[in-house]
């Protein structure tokens, strides 16, 4: 069975990290993943830069922007992460930007995923209509489960129409913004939350968008299975180096 | 060949709607809509009444005899560059603010280059009364400051891109970013024929009318609608898919697409993207794109603000890789001087982006019969501390 959909299979709210491979420094990549998963972080996005994120904001921007002048690319990060799993054992997943995976070929990228022990992919710019045109066999052949987001916006049709083709978790967009803008959730937040736990769906969801410590991660929790902090992240790494993880996780749970 | 936009929002193996989920809801609206509304009456009466009336269209077809002379061929300019606001952008920009009117929409917002398509998306919301928020590269400010201030005294707000190149290319992010943040009340004006299915083909279809009038005005002229070749220079190519459009269809019209080489093609420094470009996504479209081994983007150069893009429109993609089109690069150095010898031989100052269309004449020879039609897609105005810097005049 895939690590994602095991891992939603246990009895806790999920708690997701996003950083910027790459970011602060070239070779942090590794470390910042075993320390995360040491300190009880349940899942990881590991963020491949890219030069026109547009669906972020400032500080993932800056970061993507960081490593790339760091030297990161596509081939160095497989090459960081060739050993991953014989130290980490919780669901890993890259998330970027369509442009580069369709340089590196989408199956060769897909096939060095399932080599490395990659569980699924988010690619923010590659709509579910294309994904399941296209994509979605190859996807399937590795064993590679692709995320979807929704937000505030998505028809309740198109949310059950991403929630067939989806087969890990749903990406619930907080708000309608980019990465990092908000802080903290309103009552308009809250009842979208509970429209879509309502709908029953088959996949569990996970929120991300302005979640950026323990508060908003509870507020956010209490309606989904799990929610995804980055921005926050990003900027404790950007402040303190990737030296002081257990701090920042320690303060969410 | 089909070499309109399909049904799907492709055209060949280019265009599609790469958006994130956060913009489906406004570029689905936009595309369930945008025929429907612009076949209207009532919208067609208002949009030709405001391309007489206001931007003053037709626009003519002039016969430029010296410089026909000079290249032994019959040279006619469609002149653009007469429309108020002094480029073609301005037939885009009405005819996307009726349809935001339609669709209800309280806030508009546009990414520039030049300046040329924020002067036009200005214009049109103090036309309308409509908020209008303009996103422009840090660097084009600094070399467009005429249209900032024209854009400043229109009511617009200029919002400097401060991210990547902070040009062209970046202007669009951060336009593309204040969708996302603002998914109802706001409207995107794409000034180029870029971004997601149905921007390529909405765009196309308001410049169109460059090539509608071009057939009368050569049949009055001539006494034939076709002329041998249309030639128009392209960034991300609206005037160039306007000038082509009635043209795409018929096999005897050659279509010229000139793109900006900066400093040369091999210079690595240089926008021309049928030559440097691969196959790749950018701001929603599947088209050829400068771009690293890595799927980076690259930073385009260009002397030229309207030209420093660093892909092209899905309609020229698929009509460079199907070899429809014709496509020259020129650089800097021969854009500025085929723009000082249009100065000199007609008494026409072009934009810069204009002047690259025109160094073609230096690069193809055409036969003393051909017609050859050449966008002349706006006035020099705004380039005039760039030209007098070049030429230290």
């Amino acid at each position: 069975m895939n690590r994602i959909t095991q891992k939603l299979q246990e009895d806790k709210k999920i708690l997701s990290i996003y950083f910027s491979a790459g970011y602060p420094n070239l070779n942090d990549t590794v470390q910042i993943i075993q320390d995360l998963e040491k300190n009880g972080v349940d899942l990881i996005e590991i963020g491949l830069p890219f030069s026109d994120p547009l669906a972020d904001g400032p500080t993932i921007q800056a970061s993507s922007t960081q490593a790339l002048k760091n030297g990161m690319t596509t081939q160095i990060l497989f090459d960081q992460l060739k050993n991953i799993r014989e130290s980490v054992k919780i669901p890993l997943i890259i998330m970027g930007y369509f442009n580069p995976m369709l340089q590196y070929g989408v199956e060769a990228f897909c096939k060095k995923c399932a080599e490395i022990g990659i569980d699924g992919l988010i690619i923010p710019d590659l709509p579910v209509d294309v994904y399941a045109d296209e994509y979605k066999a190859i996807f399937q052949k590795y064993g590679l489960i692709n995320v979807f987001l929704i937000t505030p916006q998505t028809s309740d049709e198109r949310i059950r129409f991403i929630d067939s083709v989806s087969n890990g978790f749903i990406y619930m967009v907080s708000s309608a913004s980019v990465t990092g803008s908000q802080s903290g959730f309103g009552n308009t937040q809250e009842s979208y939350f509970e429209r879509i736990s309502n709908m029953n769906l088959k996949n569990p969801q996970i929120i991300g968008f302005g979640i950026s410590n323990k508060e908003t991660f509870n507020q956010a929790t209490k309606f989904a299975k799990g929610a995804i902090i980055g921005s926050a992240f990003i900027k404790h790494l950007s402040e303190k180096g990737s030296g002081k993880i257990e701090e920042f996780v320690g303060e969410i749970r | 060949m089909n070499f309109n936009v399909n049904e799907k929002g492709y055209y060949g193996e280019f265009g599609g709607a790469y958006i994130p989920e956060m913009l489906y809801p406004n570029v689905e609206e936009l595309r369930e809509n945008y025929l429907k509304i612009t076949s209207e009456p009532d919208f067609k009466a208002e949009f030709d009444q405001l391309l007489k009336d206001y931007v003053g269209r037709p626009s003519p077809l002039y016969f430029a005899k010296r410089l026909s002379e000079k290249y032994n061929t019959k040279i006619y300019l469609k002149r653009e560059d007469l429309n108020h606001t002094g480029a073609h952008k301005v037939n885009n920009t009405i005819g996307q603010i009726l349809v935001a009117k339609r669709l209800g929409k309280k806030r508009i917002i546009a990414e520039t280059g030049a300046g040329q398509h924020g002067v036009a998306t200005a214009t049109v919301c103090a036309l309308m009364g409509l908020e209008c928020i303009v996103y422009m590269g840090e660097i084009d400010i600094a070399r467009q400051a005429p249209n900032v201030a024209r854009m400043k005294m229109l009511g617009a707000e200029v919002r400097p891109a401060l991210s990547g190149s902070r040009t062209l290319k970046d202007a669009t992010n951060e336009a593309i970013r204040d969708w996302i943040n603002n998914p109802v009340d706001t409207h995107y004006i794409i000034g180029s024929a870029i971004g997601p299915h149905p921007y390529p083909d909405m765009v196309t279809r308001f410049q169109s009318v460059i090539s509608e009038e071009i057939k009368w005005q050569l049949k009055e002229k001539e006494g034939r609608e076709n002329p041998d070749y249309v030639v128009a220079c392209i960034g991300g190519g609206s005037n160039a898919a306007g000038t082509y459009y009635h043209f795409l269809h018929e096999p005897e019209v050659g279509i010229i697409a000139v793109e900006a080489a900066g400093k040369g093609v091999d210079s690595g420094f240089s926008a021309a993207t049928s030559k440097l470009g691969k196959v790749g996504v950018i701001h929603g479209c599947k088209t050829l794109l400068m771009q690293t081994p890595d799927g980076q983007i690259t930073e385009p150069y260009s002397i030229s603000a309207g030209l420093d893009y660093p892909g092209v429109g899905p309609m020229h993609a698929h009509l460079a890789q199907t070899g429809r089109g014709e496509f020259f690069s020129v650089t800097d150095d021969d854009a500025m001087n085929a723009g000082l010898q249009l100065t000199k031989l007609e008494g026409i100052i072009p934009a810069i982006e204009s002047a690259h269309a025109f160094a073609v004449l230096d690069q193809k020879k055409f036969k003393p019969t051909d017609i050859v039609v050449i966008s002349l897609s706006g006035r020099g105005d705004k380039d005039l501390d760039n030209y007098i810097d070049y030429f230290k005049l």
